[in-house]
């Protein structure tokens, strides 16, 4: 069939609004049934890419294939993606059944036929019953399962969400990632997810697509992303970092923080200005005489789970967590194996 | 200085009334439990509203169920529809030809009501069928045009509105600007002006931008997301307009027919400008009961009929537009 069972592939696609690029030559392929999340801070150009996928932009330049073919100039309504919008844009006019009914009743089913899918929907999103009520007197978390429904009942190729939990509380954001990864798994439908929170892309994702101001800077899937990032920003973006600069002074031995180590990596070349990113997790609180790095505790939060801590050592103030605490003002050592180093180059910013 | 313009007393009455009315509700919001009525505040408006509003209604009903004696009568309003009734023949009776002229005043007045209310209804399909297009373009964030058409609308409201009407008459006049033209290129002169059409013309043209500006308000204020899932679940634009984009404007369409609506069926002036003598509205009827006649028995009469009318198609329109979304007085 087409390559190596590429659902969507777009090549080179650029976007410019007034002469502004908000996406750089992007490249980007989604096979089959993957859930693929793209995530970056606000105005990466991830919302613009769904947007262009969904048909709602049309790219500057390059090729926007389905299934091999393009389809850039083709309108919203004759393709086989559907989408959820940020704020659900369900229609005010009509009550629940009426609004998921809204893409069959288009395709001339029947109304028995229209029924029965619009009930398996109901019951799919966990609503059953509702479907005289009116969306205004719905929650936000009702509405958005509406919104849901009112996508999936057409049975698209691929989904496309924007954002859809955002304004949704922290709780009821967790049933719903569970949920919507649970439906994509036993439906088997692609997902396109766009995001800016990482726990949100680390949960439900096959492969997350990094982006920033236009760029995509990595794509991989969570594990592979937050072990070991393409750069410090994605390292940042992803989880919590202590982010350093320091000097690759040859290979696997690494100069930062006044201190000399050795790592795991290699390849960079004699004296190469690198960025060391460390997780806080990572950095072992250990006696003030054997530690690599000696600083004192500048100050203690209770996270829950962990204590984070800021270590202060002189040229670089580390955050550390650890679920054992140490208190204000006491002088500890600071050990990190070298695996937990990860050395890459600067970024250029 | 040539013209007095220092302040009438009443006007001083009234904005001092309107300050400590203002001042003593600030000063309440502040104390939240003073034991006063917030609603005491409201009472130089309910004033107001007294003076102006129910006051005139009454004596509007007053004047229509009386005679020139001041006696009980429904003879104004039998008058109005009854061409036949006891007092119009004796009247036939005693002045004989120049009687029977009178006795089909009663026609006259239906004609005229049932004229109006035809015209009225002319005008706002026209202006809808004009006004909703237009109120789409302005709304539509792709198009650039769009803000300039809104100061387009605007700019003839800032002129007086008869003379913008007076402006139609040399266009539209027989030695008028459109005339002029087809002479010029060899065309026979047209009659424009003194008909019906006219008319409708200058009253669509007076109207348009109370049609065009609630619609424009709802569609402006809709959320374009909604257009773009109704594509994205398989509209074409037509569709998309139909089924999602028109439902939701209904609120602004039946505020504009409303506004439109009203002023038609009560316009008067226009007629008599670009219509010459040769139409009538119910406006321009009760006007000369009034001012021409100085019978205010039966205009107040007529007046009752305009009210009544209006009302009755207020409170259909309400049933469009039950949540009143539209902002308009429907």
């Amino acid at each position: 069939m087409w390559e190596n069972e590429h659902l969507i592939d777009l090549k080179n696609i650029s976007k410019e609004y007034d002469g502004v690029k908000v996406l750089k030559d992007i490249n980007l392929y989604i096979r089959k049934k993957e859930f693929v999340t793209l995530l970056g801070p606000s105005g990466c150009g991830k919302t613009t890419t769904l947007r262009i996928i969904g048909g709602f932009e049309t790219p500057t330049s390059g090729e926007l294939l389905f299934e091999g073919k393009e389809i850039s100039h083709i309108p919203p309504y004759k393709r086989r993606v559907n989408t959820v919008f940020q704020k659900y844009a369900l229609f005010p006019h009509l009550n629940v059944h009426d609004n998921i009914a809204f893409g069959l009743k288009l395709k001339k089913m029947s109304k028995k036929e229209i029924d029965t899918k619009v009930d398996a929907m109901l019951d799919l999103v966990n609503l059953q019953g509702y479907g005289k009520r009116h969306v205004d007197a719905l929650s936000g978390g009702q509405q958005q399962r509406v919104a849901i429904a009112r996508s999936l009942v057409n049975e698209p190729e691929v989904l496309l969400l924007d954002e859809p939990l955002g304004a949704l509380d922290l709780k009821l954001r967790k049933e719903m990632q569970l949920e919507l990864k649970n439906m994509q798994q036993r439906l088997g439908i692609t997902f396109l997810y766009v995001t800016h929170d990482q726990e949100e892309a680390l949960t439900m994702s096959d492969t997350i697509v990094v982006m920033r101001d236009g760029n995509i800077l990595q794509i991989g899937d969570p594990k592979r992303i937050y072990d070991e990032p393409a750069n410090a920003f994605v390292a940042d973006f992803i989880g919590e970092s202590n982010i350093l600069r320091g000097t690759m002074l040859r290979d696997e031995l690494v100069e930062f923080a006044g201190g000399r180590f050795p790592c795991v990596d290699f390849g960079f070349g004699e004296n190469a200005p690198v960025d060391v990113v460390i997780r806080p997790e990572d950095i072992m609180l250990v006696g003030e005489d054997v530690g690599q790095l000696v600083g004192t505790i500048q100050s203690v939060l209770f996270k829950g789970v962990h204590y984070e801590m800021m270590i202060d050592c002189g040229e670089y103030t580390f955050k550390v967590h650890s679920t054992s605490m140490q208190p204000q003002g006491s002088r500890v050592g600071l050990n990190i194996v070298p695996f937990n180093m990860h050395i890459m180059k600067p970024m250029e910013v | 200085m040539r013209y007095d313009m220092s302040l009438p007393w009443w006007a001083w009455a009234v904005m001092g009334a309107g300050l400590v009315a203002f001042i003593a509700m600030v000063g309440v919001s502040i104390r939240r439990n003073s034991g006063i009525k917030r609603s005491l505040f409201a009472s130089p408006y309910t004033l107001w509203m007294i003076i102006f509003t129910v006051v005139p209604v009454i004596l509007i009903g007053y004047y229509a169920f009386t005679d020139a004696s001041g006696a009980f009568t429904l003879d104004n309003f039998r008058n109005f529809w009854d061409s036949n009734y006891e007092s119009n023949k004796v009247i036939l009776d005693v002045m004989g030809d120049a009687g029977a002229a009178y006795i089909t005043r009663g026609t006259v007045n239906v004609d005229t009501l049932v004229y109006s209310l035809w015209m009225a209804f002319l005008c706002t399909v026209i202006c809808l069928m004009l006004g909703y297009p237009a109120a789409l373009f302005m709304a539509d964030r792709n198009m650039k045009l769009g803000s300039s058409l809104v100061v387009l609308f605007i700019i003839p409201m800032w002129m007086n509105f008869l003379l913008r009407t007076i402006a139609w008459m040399s266009l539209l006049e027989d030695s008028g600007l459109i005339n002029t033209c087809l002479k010029w290129l060899g065309f026979e002169g047209v009659q424009l002006m003194y008909n019906s059409q006219a008319v409708l013309l200058g009253m669509v043209y007076n109207f348009l931008p109370f049609m065009v500006f609630p619609i424009y308000t709802v569609l402006s204020k809709m959320d374009h997301r909604l257009s773009e899932a109704a594509a994205d679940l398989g509209c074409n634009s037509f569709k998309t307009l139909y089924k999602v984009t028109l439902p939701l404007s209904i609120p602004g369409i039946v505020s504009g027919i409303t506004m439109v609506f009203m002023p038609s069926v009560t316009t008067f002036f226009i007629p008599r400008v670009l219509g010459g003598g040769n139409t009538m509205m119910f406006g321009d009827l009760i006007e000369s009961k009034f001012l021409t006649e100085g019978n205010w028995n039966v205009g107040s009469a007529l007046s009752l009929i305009m009210m009544v009318l209006i009302l009755i198609s207020l409170s259909i329109l309400r049933k469009a537009d039950p949540n009143n979304d539209g902002g308009g007085i429907a």
